[in-house]
Protein backbone atom coordinates (compact mmCIF):
# COMPACT_ATOMS: atom_id res chain seq x y z
CA UNK A 1 0.00 0.00 0.00
CA UNK A 2 1.59 3.21 -0.97
CA UNK A 3 1.84 5.59 2.07
CA UNK A 4 1.15 8.68 0.14
CA UNK A 5 -0.26 9.96 -3.20
CA UNK A 6 2.28 9.45 -5.99
CA UNK A 7 2.43 10.90 -9.39
CA UNK A 8 3.76 9.39 -12.24
CA UNK A 9 5.25 10.84 -15.32
CA UNK A 10 4.99 8.31 -17.82
CA UNK A 11 3.08 4.89 -16.72
CA UNK A 12 3.59 3.09 -19.16
CA UNK A 13 6.96 3.15 -19.18
CA UNK A 14 7.64 3.59 -15.54
CA UNK A 15 5.34 0.64 -14.60
CA UNK A 16 5.97 -2.20 -16.68
CA UNK A 17 6.46 -5.67 -15.97
CA UNK A 18 10.13 -6.71 -15.49
CA UNK A 19 9.99 -8.83 -18.42
CA UNK A 20 8.16 -6.43 -20.41
CA UNK A 21 11.35 -4.32 -19.55
CA UNK A 22 13.83 -6.41 -20.32
CA UNK A 23 12.67 -7.35 -23.97
CA UNK A 24 12.41 -3.83 -24.47
CA UNK A 25 16.38 -2.96 -23.15
CA UNK A 26 17.43 -6.04 -25.12
CA UNK A 27 16.11 -4.46 -28.21
CA UNK A 28 17.70 -1.36 -27.54
CA UNK A 29 20.84 -2.94 -26.80
CA UNK A 30 21.27 -4.45 -29.55
CA UNK A 31 20.66 -1.54 -31.53
CA UNK A 32 22.72 0.84 -29.40
CA UNK A 33 25.56 -1.77 -29.61
CA UNK A 34 25.46 -1.91 -33.55
CA UNK A 35 25.38 2.47 -33.90
CA UNK A 36 28.69 1.83 -31.49
CA UNK A 37 30.31 -0.96 -33.34
CA UNK A 38 29.52 0.97 -36.72
CA UNK A 39 30.78 4.57 -35.61
CA UNK A 40 33.10 4.68 -33.37
CA UNK A 41 36.60 3.25 -34.18
CA UNK A 42 37.39 2.89 -30.28
CA UNK A 43 34.25 0.71 -29.70
CA UNK A 44 34.97 -1.94 -32.39
CA UNK A 45 38.76 -1.91 -31.60
CA UNK A 46 37.71 -2.90 -28.36
CA UNK A 47 34.73 -5.54 -29.23
CA UNK A 48 37.31 -7.12 -31.70
CA UNK A 49 39.59 -7.43 -29.28
CA UNK A 50 36.81 -9.56 -27.21
CA UNK A 51 36.36 -11.40 -29.95
CA UNK A 52 32.53 -10.11 -29.63
CA UNK A 53 30.53 -9.15 -32.29
CA UNK A 54 27.49 -6.66 -32.54
CA UNK A 55 25.11 -9.82 -33.27
CA UNK A 56 26.65 -11.70 -30.38
CA UNK A 57 24.75 -9.26 -28.27
CA UNK A 58 20.81 -10.43 -28.20
CA UNK A 59 19.60 -9.68 -24.80
CA UNK A 60 20.26 -8.38 -21.65
CA UNK A 61 21.92 -11.84 -20.58
CA UNK A 62 24.73 -10.87 -23.35
CA UNK A 63 26.13 -7.24 -21.49
CA UNK A 64 28.57 -9.25 -20.06
CA UNK A 65 30.49 -9.98 -23.16
CA UNK A 66 30.97 -6.10 -23.60
CA UNK A 67 34.10 -4.17 -22.67
CA UNK A 68 33.98 -1.38 -20.01
CA UNK A 69 34.48 2.01 -20.31
CA UNK A 70 35.96 4.05 -18.07
CA UNK A 71 36.39 8.12 -17.64
CA UNK A 72 39.81 8.04 -19.08
CA UNK A 73 38.54 6.82 -22.27
CA UNK A 74 36.25 10.23 -22.23
CA UNK A 75 39.81 12.47 -21.97
CA UNK A 76 41.42 10.28 -24.49
CA UNK A 77 38.98 10.26 -27.14
CA UNK A 78 38.46 14.22 -25.83
CA UNK A 79 36.25 15.76 -27.66
CA UNK A 80 34.27 14.54 -30.48
CA UNK A 81 36.39 10.95 -30.88
CA UNK A 82 33.56 8.84 -29.28
CA UNK A 83 30.46 10.15 -30.84
CA UNK A 84 27.96 7.82 -33.00
CA UNK A 85 26.14 10.51 -35.05
CA UNK A 86 27.49 13.01 -37.56
CA UNK A 87 29.01 15.80 -35.73
CA UNK A 88 26.11 17.96 -37.32
CA UNK A 89 23.45 15.99 -35.53
CA UNK A 90 25.07 17.09 -32.10
CA UNK A 91 22.96 20.01 -30.97
CA UNK A 92 24.33 20.30 -27.53
CA UNK A 93 27.53 19.88 -25.05
CA UNK A 94 27.61 19.24 -21.30
CA UNK A 95 31.09 18.65 -19.84
CA UNK A 96 32.53 18.55 -16.03
CA UNK A 97 36.24 19.82 -15.26
CA UNK A 98 37.45 17.26 -13.03
CA UNK A 99 40.11 18.93 -10.74
CA UNK A 100 42.94 17.93 -13.17
CA UNK A 101 43.86 18.26 -17.03
CA UNK A 102 41.33 18.50 -19.76
CA UNK A 103 37.62 18.73 -18.80
CA UNK A 104 35.58 15.86 -20.50
CA UNK A 105 32.70 16.36 -22.86
CA UNK A 106 29.37 15.00 -23.99
CA UNK A 107 28.07 15.39 -27.39
CA UNK A 108 23.31 15.47 -26.84
CA UNK A 109 21.74 15.00 -30.42
CA UNK A 110 18.10 16.39 -30.63
CA UNK A 111 16.87 12.54 -29.18
CA UNK A 112 19.49 12.70 -26.23
CA UNK A 113 17.87 15.74 -25.35
CA UNK A 114 14.53 14.74 -25.39
CA UNK A 115 15.68 11.64 -23.28
CA UNK A 116 17.22 13.38 -20.58
CA UNK A 117 14.26 15.48 -20.40
CA UNK A 118 11.91 12.92 -20.26
CA UNK A 119 14.12 11.28 -17.49
CA UNK A 120 13.95 14.67 -15.33
CA UNK A 121 10.47 15.36 -15.84
CA UNK A 122 9.96 11.78 -14.39
CA UNK A 123 12.43 13.04 -11.12
CA UNK A 124 10.07 16.31 -10.64
CA UNK A 125 7.03 14.45 -11.12
CA UNK A 126 8.39 11.72 -8.64
CA UNK A 127 8.54 14.63 -6.26
CA UNK A 128 4.93 15.47 -6.57
CA UNK A 129 5.78 18.64 -9.70
CA UNK A 130 2.74 19.42 -12.16
CA UNK A 131 2.16 22.20 -14.73
CA UNK A 132 0.65 24.23 -11.98
CA UNK A 133 4.08 24.15 -9.78
CA UNK A 134 7.00 26.79 -9.73
CA UNK A 135 10.08 25.26 -10.21
CA UNK A 136 12.98 27.36 -8.44
CA UNK A 137 16.05 25.92 -10.19
CA UNK A 138 19.35 26.93 -8.31
CA UNK A 139 21.69 24.56 -10.12
CA UNK A 140 24.62 26.03 -12.28
CA UNK A 141 23.31 26.88 -15.86
CA UNK A 142 26.20 25.80 -17.74
CA UNK A 143 28.41 23.33 -19.06
CA UNK A 144 27.30 21.64 -15.78
CA UNK A 145 24.33 19.37 -16.41
CA UNK A 146 22.38 20.29 -13.54
CA UNK A 147 20.69 23.72 -14.38
CA UNK A 148 19.52 22.53 -17.77
CA UNK A 149 18.56 18.98 -16.63
CA UNK A 150 16.03 20.83 -14.40
CA UNK A 151 14.85 23.43 -16.63
CA UNK A 152 14.54 20.85 -19.31
CA UNK A 153 12.52 19.20 -17.16
CA UNK A 154 10.30 21.68 -15.88
CA UNK A 155 9.77 22.93 -19.50
CA UNK A 156 8.57 19.10 -20.52
CA UNK A 157 6.26 18.96 -17.59
CA UNK A 158 5.21 22.33 -18.65
CA UNK A 159 5.58 24.17 -15.11
CA UNK A 160 7.08 27.34 -14.42
CA UNK A 161 10.49 27.79 -14.39
CA UNK A 162 12.83 29.97 -12.36
CA UNK A 163 16.24 29.74 -13.51
CA UNK A 164 18.27 31.37 -10.74
CA UNK A 165 21.56 29.38 -11.19
CA UNK A 166 23.61 29.86 -8.40
CA UNK A 167 24.78 32.29 -5.95
CA UNK A 168 23.73 35.37 -4.60
CA UNK A 169 21.42 33.49 -1.55
CA UNK A 170 19.55 36.78 -0.17
CA UNK A 171 18.31 37.58 -3.93
CA UNK A 172 17.42 33.94 -4.55
CA UNK A 173 15.31 33.49 -1.05
CA UNK A 174 13.74 37.10 -2.15
CA UNK A 175 12.81 35.44 -5.44
CA UNK A 176 11.31 32.04 -3.72
CA UNK A 177 9.37 34.38 -1.97
CA UNK A 178 8.13 36.74 -4.27
CA UNK A 179 7.21 34.34 -6.88
CA UNK A 180 5.72 31.44 -4.36
CA UNK A 181 8.23 28.66 -5.48
CA UNK A 182 6.92 25.04 -4.93
CA UNK A 183 9.78 22.92 -5.71
CA UNK A 184 13.34 23.54 -5.37
CA UNK A 185 16.40 22.10 -7.20
CA UNK A 186 19.90 22.57 -6.16
CA UNK A 187 22.64 20.40 -4.24
CA UNK A 188 21.83 19.37 -0.61
CA UNK A 189 24.42 21.55 0.87
CA UNK A 190 23.39 24.35 -0.64
CA UNK A 191 19.50 23.58 0.25
CA UNK A 192 20.87 23.12 3.72
CA UNK A 193 22.28 26.41 3.30
CA UNK A 194 19.03 28.34 1.92
CA UNK A 195 17.34 26.71 4.84
CA UNK A 196 19.59 28.46 7.71
CA UNK A 197 19.88 31.56 5.70
CA UNK A 198 15.64 31.58 5.61
CA UNK A 199 15.23 30.89 9.49
CA UNK A 200 17.70 33.73 10.32
CA UNK A 201 15.99 35.84 7.81
CA UNK A 202 13.45 35.14 10.25
CA UNK A 203 11.33 34.00 8.03
CA UNK A 204 8.65 30.79 8.00
CA UNK A 205 8.30 28.18 5.46
CA UNK A 206 4.86 27.48 4.64
CA UNK A 207 4.09 30.88 5.99
CA UNK A 208 6.54 33.22 3.75
CA UNK A 209 7.68 29.95 0.75
CA UNK A 210 5.35 27.61 -0.52
CA UNK A 211 8.06 25.16 -1.07
CA UNK A 212 6.68 21.61 -1.20
CA UNK A 213 9.33 19.47 -2.40
CA UNK A 214 13.05 19.18 -3.57
CA UNK A 215 15.47 17.17 -5.59
CA UNK A 216 18.68 17.57 -4.76
CA UNK A 217 21.69 16.31 -5.83
CA UNK A 218 25.14 16.39 -7.30
CA UNK A 219 26.96 15.34 -4.29
CA UNK A 220 26.57 12.27 -1.92
CA UNK A 221 24.24 13.14 0.73
CA UNK A 222 22.97 11.05 4.33
CA UNK A 223 19.69 10.51 5.75
CA UNK A 224 20.61 12.90 8.58
CA UNK A 225 20.98 15.57 6.07
CA UNK A 226 16.97 14.66 4.43
CA UNK A 227 16.11 15.18 7.79
CA UNK A 228 17.75 18.88 8.12
CA UNK A 229 16.63 20.18 4.97
CA UNK A 230 12.86 18.87 5.87
CA UNK A 231 12.92 20.42 8.81
CA UNK A 232 14.56 23.71 8.00
CA UNK A 233 12.54 24.13 4.41
CA UNK A 234 9.50 22.29 5.04
CA UNK A 235 9.84 20.18 1.91
CA UNK A 236 10.12 16.73 1.14
CA UNK A 237 13.54 16.44 0.15
CA UNK A 238 13.86 13.39 -2.73
CA UNK A 239 17.40 12.15 -3.51
CA UNK A 240 18.70 12.46 -7.49
CA UNK A 241 21.80 10.62 -9.10
CA UNK A 242 23.26 11.47 -12.81
CA UNK A 243 26.82 11.98 -14.37
CA UNK A 244 27.23 13.96 -17.39
CA UNK A 245 28.31 10.45 -19.00
CA UNK A 246 25.18 8.85 -19.35
CA UNK A 247 22.61 12.12 -20.09
CA UNK A 248 22.74 14.25 -16.24
CA UNK A 249 20.59 14.18 -13.30
CA UNK A 250 17.32 12.32 -13.31
CA UNK A 251 19.37 8.84 -14.45
CA UNK A 252 17.70 7.72 -11.20
CA UNK A 253 15.53 9.81 -8.67
CA UNK A 254 13.67 9.36 -5.32
CA UNK A 255 9.51 8.94 -5.37
CA UNK A 256 8.14 10.09 -2.13
CA UNK A 257 8.78 6.85 -0.82
CA UNK A 258 12.08 8.19 -0.18
CA UNK A 259 13.42 4.42 0.29
CA UNK A 260 16.33 4.38 -3.09
CA UNK A 261 16.33 6.16 -6.51
CA UNK A 262 14.22 4.91 -9.51
CA UNK A 263 16.73 3.99 -12.48
CA UNK A 264 15.16 4.90 -15.95
CA UNK A 265 15.65 1.51 -16.95
CA UNK A 266 14.06 1.53 -20.06
CA UNK A 267 17.07 4.15 -21.32
CA UNK A 268 19.78 2.61 -19.37
CA UNK A 269 20.44 -0.40 -18.06
CA UNK A 270 22.41 -0.38 -14.35
CA UNK A 271 24.50 -3.55 -13.56
CA UNK A 272 26.36 -3.71 -10.33
CA UNK A 273 29.64 -5.56 -10.53
CA UNK A 274 32.75 -6.84 -8.11
CA UNK A 275 35.04 -3.62 -8.60
CA UNK A 276 38.45 -6.20 -8.44
CA UNK A 277 37.09 -8.63 -11.05
CA UNK A 278 35.04 -6.83 -13.19
CA UNK A 279 32.07 -9.61 -13.05
CA UNK A 280 28.33 -8.94 -12.18
CA UNK A 281 26.81 -9.16 -9.11
CA UNK A 282 23.32 -9.93 -7.82
CA UNK A 283 20.53 -7.82 -7.04
CA UNK A 284 21.33 -6.71 -3.23
CA UNK A 285 24.96 -7.04 -3.05
CA UNK A 286 27.47 -4.15 -2.71
CA UNK A 287 29.73 -3.37 -5.46
CA UNK A 288 30.22 -0.60 -8.54
CA UNK A 289 27.75 0.97 -10.39
CA UNK A 290 28.11 0.11 -14.29
CA UNK A 291 25.66 2.37 -17.04
CA UNK A 292 24.85 1.28 -20.38
CA UNK A 293 22.82 3.60 -21.99
CA UNK A 294 20.71 1.81 -24.60
CA UNK A 295 18.66 5.04 -26.05
CA UNK A 296 21.02 7.56 -26.66
CA UNK A 297 22.95 8.21 -30.10
CA UNK A 298 24.97 11.15 -29.67
CA UNK A 299 27.50 9.87 -27.58
CA UNK A 300 26.41 6.41 -26.40
CA UNK A 301 27.98 4.47 -22.86
CA UNK A 302 28.97 1.08 -22.96
CA UNK A 303 29.30 -0.43 -19.36
CA UNK A 304 30.74 3.01 -17.94
CA UNK A 305 31.90 2.37 -14.94
CA UNK A 306 31.33 4.61 -12.33
CA UNK A 307 33.39 4.04 -9.40
CA UNK A 308 30.71 4.63 -6.94
CA UNK A 309 29.39 1.88 -4.73
CA UNK A 310 25.92 0.88 -4.13
CA UNK A 311 23.17 -1.83 -4.10
CA UNK A 312 20.36 -2.64 -6.83
CA UNK A 313 16.82 -3.66 -6.03
CA UNK A 314 14.14 -5.01 -8.19
CA UNK A 315 11.88 -4.97 -4.99
CA UNK A 316 8.50 -3.86 -6.33
CA UNK A 317 7.94 -0.17 -4.95
CA UNK A 318 4.69 1.50 -2.73
CA UNK A 319 4.34 3.86 -5.70
CA UNK A 320 3.61 1.63 -7.78
CA UNK A 321 7.00 2.46 -10.20
CA UNK A 322 8.45 -1.50 -11.37
CA UNK A 323 12.15 0.64 -12.18
CA UNK A 324 14.91 -1.23 -10.55
CA UNK A 325 16.06 0.95 -7.44
CA UNK A 326 19.77 1.94 -5.91
CA UNK A 327 20.60 2.59 -2.51
CA UNK A 328 22.93 5.57 -1.41
CA UNK A 329 26.23 5.82 -2.85
CA UNK A 330 27.98 4.42 0.04
CA UNK A 331 31.78 4.96 -1.23
CA UNK A 332 34.11 5.25 -4.29
CA UNK A 333 36.33 2.08 -5.39
CA UNK A 334 39.10 4.55 -5.74
CA UNK A 335 38.68 3.73 -1.42
CA UNK A 336 38.54 -0.23 -1.75
CA UNK A 337 41.04 -2.21 -0.28
CA UNK A 338 41.51 -5.99 -1.06
CA UNK A 339 42.61 -8.19 1.72
CA UNK A 340 42.44 -11.37 1.43
CA UNK A 341 40.24 -11.47 -1.25
CA UNK A 342 37.82 -9.61 0.32
CA UNK A 343 36.63 -5.54 -0.79
CA UNK A 344 36.90 -3.45 1.88
CA UNK A 345 35.89 -0.16 1.84
CA UNK A 346 36.89 2.25 4.84
CA UNK A 347 33.43 4.01 5.04
CA UNK A 348 32.38 0.52 6.43
CA UNK A 349 34.77 0.45 9.17
CA UNK A 350 33.49 4.18 10.04
CA UNK A 351 30.06 3.03 10.23
CA UNK A 352 31.02 0.16 12.43
CA UNK A 353 33.40 2.91 14.59
CA UNK A 354 29.96 5.43 14.21
CA UNK A 355 27.61 3.02 15.28
CA UNK A 356 29.58 1.77 18.37
CA UNK A 357 30.54 5.19 20.14
CA UNK A 358 28.04 7.56 18.42
CA UNK A 359 30.48 9.57 16.95
CA UNK A 360 32.99 9.03 14.30
CA UNK A 361 35.93 8.63 15.84
CA UNK A 362 39.56 9.45 14.29
CA UNK A 363 40.71 6.03 12.66
CA UNK A 364 43.91 4.72 10.23
CA UNK A 365 43.77 1.26 8.85
CA UNK A 366 47.12 -0.38 8.00
CA UNK A 367 47.32 -2.94 5.82
CA UNK A 368 50.73 -4.68 5.52
CA UNK A 369 51.39 -8.88 4.43
CA UNK A 370 52.98 -10.67 6.85
CA UNK A 371 54.28 -14.27 5.86
CA UNK A 372 52.57 -13.85 2.53
CA UNK A 373 49.30 -13.16 4.07
CA UNK A 374 47.76 -9.68 4.11
CA UNK A 375 46.92 -7.77 7.38
CA UNK A 376 44.73 -5.09 8.54
CA UNK A 377 45.26 -2.99 11.95
CA UNK A 378 42.28 -0.38 12.68
CA UNK A 379 43.75 2.11 14.76
CA UNK A 380 41.26 3.72 16.66
CA UNK A 381 41.18 7.28 18.53
CA UNK A 382 40.49 6.77 22.27
CA UNK A 383 37.65 9.20 23.45
CA UNK A 384 36.61 9.72 26.43
CA UNK A 385 33.52 7.76 26.20
CA UNK A 386 35.34 4.55 25.93
CA UNK A 387 37.87 5.30 28.52
CA UNK A 388 37.28 2.79 31.69
CA UNK A 389 39.45 2.56 34.72
CA UNK A 390 40.54 -1.29 34.19
CA UNK A 391 42.69 -3.25 32.15
CA UNK A 392 39.27 -5.55 31.55
CA UNK A 393 36.99 -2.83 30.79
CA UNK A 394 39.60 -1.93 27.62
CA UNK A 395 39.53 -4.89 26.18
CA UNK A 396 35.83 -5.59 26.50
CA UNK A 397 35.77 -1.93 23.93
CA UNK A 398 38.68 -3.40 21.61
CA UNK A 399 37.41 -7.25 21.30
CA UNK A 400 33.01 -5.13 20.51
CA UNK A 401 34.93 -2.99 17.72
CA UNK A 402 36.79 -6.13 16.47
CA UNK A 403 33.70 -8.61 16.14
CA UNK A 404 31.54 -5.43 15.00
CA UNK A 405 33.98 -4.90 12.17
CA UNK A 406 34.03 -8.68 11.39
CA UNK A 407 30.53 -9.22 11.22
CA UNK A 408 30.22 -5.90 9.14
CA UNK A 409 33.32 -6.42 6.80
CA UNK A 410 33.58 -10.12 6.89
CA UNK A 411 37.54 -10.30 8.23
CA UNK A 412 39.29 -10.59 11.04
CA UNK A 413 41.37 -7.05 12.12
CA UNK A 414 43.64 -5.92 14.70
CA UNK A 415 41.89 -3.03 16.93
CA UNK A 416 44.37 -0.85 18.46
CA UNK A 417 43.06 1.86 20.86
CA UNK A 418 45.53 4.88 20.48
CA UNK A 419 45.80 8.19 22.52
CA UNK A 420 43.89 11.26 21.12
CA UNK A 421 45.49 13.46 18.24
CA UNK A 422 47.77 10.67 17.74
CA UNK A 423 47.31 9.68 14.10
CA UNK A 424 48.13 12.67 11.93
CA UNK A 425 45.94 15.01 10.75
CA UNK A 426 45.24 16.25 7.07
CA UNK A 427 43.84 19.38 5.29
CA UNK A 428 41.25 18.41 3.23
CA UNK A 429 40.20 14.68 2.55
CA UNK A 430 41.19 13.27 5.74
CA UNK A 431 43.65 10.29 4.84
CA UNK A 432 42.16 6.87 6.34
CA UNK A 433 44.43 4.24 4.87
CA UNK A 434 48.49 3.33 4.70
CA UNK A 435 48.66 0.60 2.77
CA UNK A 436 52.40 -0.80 3.05
CA UNK A 437 52.14 -3.41 0.57
CA UNK A 438 52.68 -1.27 -2.05
CA UNK A 439 55.53 0.46 -0.67
CA UNK B 1 33.71 5.55 52.33
CA UNK B 2 35.45 5.94 48.86
CA UNK B 3 38.14 8.60 47.86
CA UNK B 4 38.91 9.66 44.39
CA UNK B 5 41.85 8.56 41.82
CA UNK B 6 42.61 9.30 38.46
CA UNK B 7 43.05 7.34 35.50
CA UNK B 8 44.81 8.07 32.73
CA UNK B 9 45.15 6.50 29.45
CA UNK B 10 48.77 5.67 27.93
CA UNK B 11 50.04 4.86 24.86
CA UNK B 12 52.56 1.96 26.02
CA UNK B 13 56.24 3.46 24.73
CA UNK B 14 58.93 4.99 26.19
CA UNK B 15 58.52 8.66 27.53
CA UNK B 16 55.09 8.62 28.02
CA UNK B 17 54.87 8.30 32.16
CA UNK B 18 57.70 10.49 32.91
CA UNK B 19 55.87 13.15 30.42
CA UNK B 20 52.58 12.40 32.95
CA UNK B 21 54.86 12.91 36.03
CA UNK B 22 56.75 15.83 34.89
CA UNK B 23 53.21 17.87 33.97
CA UNK B 24 51.82 16.89 37.12
CA UNK B 25 55.28 18.05 38.56
CA UNK B 26 55.57 21.14 37.73
CA UNK B 27 52.21 22.61 38.21
CA UNK B 28 52.95 21.29 41.87
CA UNK B 29 50.80 18.67 42.10
CA UNK B 30 51.67 15.70 44.68
CA UNK B 31 51.50 12.29 44.23
CA UNK B 32 50.25 10.10 47.31
CA UNK B 33 50.12 7.11 45.13
CA UNK B 34 50.35 5.58 41.53
CA UNK B 35 50.21 2.67 40.09
CA UNK B 36 50.94 1.64 36.21
CA UNK B 37 48.94 -1.10 34.28
CA UNK B 38 49.88 -2.61 31.40
CA UNK B 39 49.24 -4.28 28.02
CA UNK B 40 51.25 -5.21 25.26
CA UNK B 41 49.29 -2.40 23.35
CA UNK B 42 48.24 0.37 26.07
CA UNK B 43 48.86 1.62 29.83
CA UNK B 44 46.54 2.83 32.45
CA UNK B 45 48.03 5.15 35.02
CA UNK B 46 46.35 5.36 38.21
CA UNK B 47 47.08 8.30 40.77
CA UNK B 48 46.27 9.99 44.03
CA UNK B 49 45.89 13.47 44.90
CA UNK B 50 44.78 15.93 47.30
CA UNK B 51 41.41 16.38 46.48
CA UNK B 52 42.03 20.45 45.51
CA UNK B 53 44.69 18.74 42.88
CA UNK B 54 42.25 16.44 41.05
CA UNK B 55 40.79 19.22 38.67
CA UNK B 56 44.23 21.12 37.82
CA UNK B 57 45.36 17.77 37.50
CA UNK B 58 42.35 16.69 34.93
CA UNK B 59 42.99 20.45 33.06
CA UNK B 60 46.40 20.07 32.96
CA UNK B 61 46.53 16.32 31.79
CA UNK B 62 43.86 17.01 29.08
CA UNK B 63 45.64 20.02 27.78
CA UNK B 64 48.30 17.79 26.59
CA UNK B 65 45.89 15.59 25.00
CA UNK B 66 45.28 12.64 27.66
CA UNK B 67 42.44 10.81 28.08
CA UNK B 68 41.39 11.25 31.84
CA UNK B 69 38.82 10.14 34.08
CA UNK B 70 38.14 10.01 38.41
CA UNK B 71 36.60 7.44 39.95
CA UNK B 72 35.77 5.93 43.00
CA UNK B 73 38.67 3.66 45.13
CA UNK B 74 38.89 2.28 48.54
CA UNK B 75 42.15 2.87 50.53
CA UNK B 76 42.08 0.53 53.19
CA UNK B 77 44.72 0.29 56.01
CA UNK B 78 46.48 -2.99 57.04
CA UNK B 79 49.06 -3.73 59.42
CA UNK B 80 52.71 -4.00 57.79
CA UNK B 81 53.95 -6.82 59.03
CA UNK B 82 54.33 -10.45 57.74
CA UNK B 83 50.47 -11.89 56.58
CA UNK B 84 48.87 -8.31 57.11
CA UNK B 85 48.00 -7.99 53.66
CA UNK B 86 47.06 -11.41 53.39
CA UNK B 87 44.36 -11.31 56.20
CA UNK B 88 42.68 -8.38 54.10
CA UNK B 89 42.70 -10.35 50.83
CA UNK B 90 41.14 -13.72 52.87
CA UNK B 91 38.50 -11.04 54.01
CA UNK B 92 38.08 -10.04 50.50
CA UNK B 93 38.21 -13.36 48.86
CA UNK B 94 35.63 -14.79 52.09
CA UNK B 95 33.23 -12.05 51.21
CA UNK B 96 33.02 -13.32 47.70
CA UNK B 97 34.53 -10.34 46.28
CA UNK B 98 37.47 -9.78 43.98
CA UNK B 99 40.21 -7.73 43.44
CA UNK B 100 40.19 -5.98 40.29
CA UNK B 101 43.25 -4.11 41.15
CA UNK B 102 45.37 -2.74 44.17
CA UNK B 103 48.34 -0.45 44.84
CA UNK B 104 49.84 0.85 47.79
CA UNK B 105 50.29 4.40 48.59
CA UNK B 106 53.83 5.96 48.23
CA UNK B 107 54.10 8.07 51.82
CA UNK B 108 55.75 5.09 53.88
CA UNK B 109 53.68 3.31 56.73
CA UNK B 110 52.77 4.87 59.77
CA UNK B 111 52.43 3.36 63.28
CA UNK B 112 52.85 -0.22 61.80
CA UNK B 113 49.79 0.23 59.35
CA UNK B 114 50.38 0.41 55.27
CA UNK B 115 47.98 1.66 53.17
CA UNK B 116 46.69 0.22 49.88
CA UNK B 117 44.47 1.27 46.91
CA UNK B 118 41.84 -1.42 46.08
CA UNK B 119 39.22 -1.32 43.41
CA UNK B 120 36.78 -4.39 44.30
CA UNK B 121 34.12 -6.44 41.90
CA UNK B 122 31.63 -4.49 44.14
CA UNK B 123 33.17 -1.67 45.76
CA UNK B 124 29.87 -0.52 48.16
CA UNK B 125 30.04 -4.44 49.24
CA UNK B 126 33.62 -3.89 50.12
CA UNK B 127 32.60 -1.01 52.00
CA UNK B 128 30.68 -3.25 54.65
CA UNK B 129 32.36 -6.11 54.63
CA UNK B 130 35.74 -4.14 55.76
CA UNK B 131 33.80 -2.12 58.41
CA UNK B 132 32.36 -5.69 59.93
CA UNK B 133 35.98 -6.72 60.05
CA UNK B 134 37.14 -3.31 61.71
CA UNK B 135 39.23 -2.89 58.38
CA UNK B 136 40.18 0.93 58.94
CA UNK B 137 39.01 2.73 55.65
CA UNK B 138 40.51 6.65 55.02
CA UNK B 139 38.10 9.33 53.76
CA UNK B 140 39.01 11.57 51.35
CA UNK B 141 39.43 14.30 53.72
CA UNK B 142 42.14 12.38 55.58
CA UNK B 143 43.81 11.76 52.57
CA UNK B 144 44.00 15.73 51.86
CA UNK B 145 45.04 16.35 55.35
CA UNK B 146 48.00 13.79 54.85
ZN1 LIG C 1 8.91 4.41 -5.72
Amino acid sequence: MPTREHLIYNPARECMSRDELRAWQGARLAETVKREYENVPMYRARMDDKGVKPEDIRSVEDLKYLPFMEKTDLRDYYPFDLLASPRSEIVRIHGSSGTTGKPIVSGYTANDVEVWSEMMARTLTAAGCTKEDIVHVSYGLGLFTGGFGAYQGANRIGAMVVPMSSGNTQRQIMMMKDLGSTILCCTPSYATYLGETIREMGLVPGRDLKLKAGCFGAEPWTEEMRLRIEELLGVDACDIYGLTEIAGPGVAFECLEKHGMHINEDHVIAEIINPATGEQLPYGESGELVFTTITKTGMPMMRYRTHDICTLTDEQCACGRTLARMGRITGRTDDMLVIRGVNVFPSQIETVLVSTHGVAPHYMLIVDRVNSSDTLEVQVELTEDMFGDTIGHMEAVRKHITNQIKSVVGIATKVSLVPPKSIPRSEGKAKRVIDKRKL
Amino acid sequence: MFIKQISVFLENKVGVLREVSELLGRANIDMMALAVADTQSFGIVRIIVKDHEIDPALDILRANGYIAKVNNVICAEVQDKPMGLASLLAIIEEAGLSVEYMYSFLRGSTGGRARMILRLSDGQKGLKVFDLHGIRVLEQAEIDAL
